[in-house]
């Protein structure tokens, strides 16, 4: 079983030539990257009017989800960390602009000119310091901040996140906050340990009644059926992290001294002048284990 | 990288504080055909930096836009198409993007402009 790739390595080094080509060639993540970019798209709640908007794909990777925005007939720009991803993206011949970039570094782009911006998996990972100068508070807060400063007034973001515990889910949506966004987790599928899926959505403003976060998908009674195998890859495996195990009882594995030992001991005090009881053959006899 | 895109970057180095426009150094330029989308350009005219755009499309070699530009003349199609093109069908192949205040170069390669910063710039 695969652990997560947050664990594994840094993204422009996971996300390496063979790693990126796995990804986009198996039709399983293509599948599910499609399903989710939709739902962001849908969860983004843009004006029904036909009008393409300008939007912005967080960790593009190799253009799956841009696809899914080009479909729908809008433009984009994608930014992503991995050359690597990139270059299969250009190869898929991706509609939108890409850009080499970290997220964590600040988006580098004019306030107020994005009209919604997405991001499949990606946020997560700015909760790992992958090289010493990285300092996952710092690089959330670059991030967030300008995030909000390039989305128009009334803009949302979607991102789409597998935190990997509570205290990272809290992290990532406290920052968000701070920054200025109001709107809150939306979670599709909270009772499929597989399906489950938690967007971030986010509103570029104070809250008001059209920034109220929406339902999850399957959250009463719809069951989430585990036989639909839209799991992600990267998602199989349970995480172990925050689980307390108890470690294993240690043998305590003392010396225990023999009956030469006690013999000689009770010698050295007999020749002392102490009281000491006799050697019998109980003596330095071990106890039965029901004493 | 479509000028559209370029129109919206700007520098993120830490300590510059007007990084736009980023100036754009031309190795190859290539045109790609798009479909004219009038809503987009109309949505799009309020939140472009003119003369920015102006400017890009000139060291691209394309000098038909018109200095200045009011929302009234979007109800022209040849303003529209002069638009369109310049806004979405030049892309800058090879080249780099300078940034205004410290010279630093981001180079584009295949059309994807490396904005990746130095540890020490952010």
């Amino acid at each position: 079983m695969a652990s997560r790739p947050e664990l594994q390595a840094p993204p422009e080094i996971f996300y390496n030539d063979d790693e990126a080509r796995k990804y986009t060639s198996s039709s399983r993540i293509i599948d599910i990257q499609a399903k989710l970019s939709e739902r962001a798209l849908e969860l983004l709640a843009l004006p029904d009017d036909g009008v393409p908007r300008l939007l912005l794909d967080i960790g593009c990777g190799s253009g799956l989800s841009g696809e899914t925005l080009t479909d729908n007939g809008h433009q984009w720009i994608g930014l992503d960390i991995s050359q690597s991803m990139l270059d299969i993206a250009l190869e898929r011949e991706a509609e939108g602009d890409l850009i080499l970039g970290d997220m964590g570094q600040g988006l580098g782009l004019r306030p107020g000119v994005i009209d919604g911006a997405i991001s499949i998996s990606a946020v997560q990972w700015l909760c790992n310091a992958d090289k010493s100068s990285h300092e996952p508070r710092i690089r959330l807060k670059a991030f967030f901040g300008s995030l909000y400063r390039c989305l128009a007034r009334g803009a949302r973001a979607v991102l789409q996140v597998y935190p990997e515990n509570l205290a990272q889910r809290e992290l990532i949506l406290g920052f968000a906050m701070r920054a200025g966004f109001s709107g809150g987790v939306v979670v599709d599928y909270p009772h499929s340990t597989k399906k489950r899926k938690e967007y971030l959505v986010l509103t570029c403003g104070p809250p008001s009644l059209s920034s109220a976060t929406p339902k999850g998908k399957g959250e009463d009674g719809e069951s989430g059926s585990d036989e639909d195998s839209s799991d992600d890859e990267e998602n199989q495996s349970v995480s172990v992290s925050d689980r307390h195990r108890p470690r294993k009882k240690q043998k305590l594995n003392k010396k225990v001294k023999g009956r030469e030992w006690v013999l000689r001991k009770k010698e050295q005090m007999r020749r002392k002048g102490n009281a000491v009881p006799l050697d019998t053959k109980y003596t330095a006899r071990k106890r039965k284990a029901r004493f | 990288m479509r000028l559209l895109t370029h129109n919206m970057l700007s520098s993120n180095i830490k300590g510059v504080t007007n990084g736009f426009p980023l100036r754009i150094e031309v190795e190859k330029v290539v045109e790609k055909e798009v479909d004219l989308n009038m809503d987009f350009l109309r949505n799009m005219f309020a939140k472009i930096e003119w003369k920015a755009l102006v400017e890009a499309s000139r060291t691209m070699g394309y000098s038909e836009l018109p200095d200045d530009a009011e929302s009234s003349m979007l109800d022209s199609d040849e303003f529209l198409r002069k638009f369109h093109h310049a806004l979405l069908e030049l892309h800058l192949e090879e080249g780099a993007l300078v940034c205004p205040e410290t010279g630093r170069k981001f180079p584009v390669n295949k059309g994807i402009p490396n904005m990746l910063l130095h540890e020490d710039e952010v």
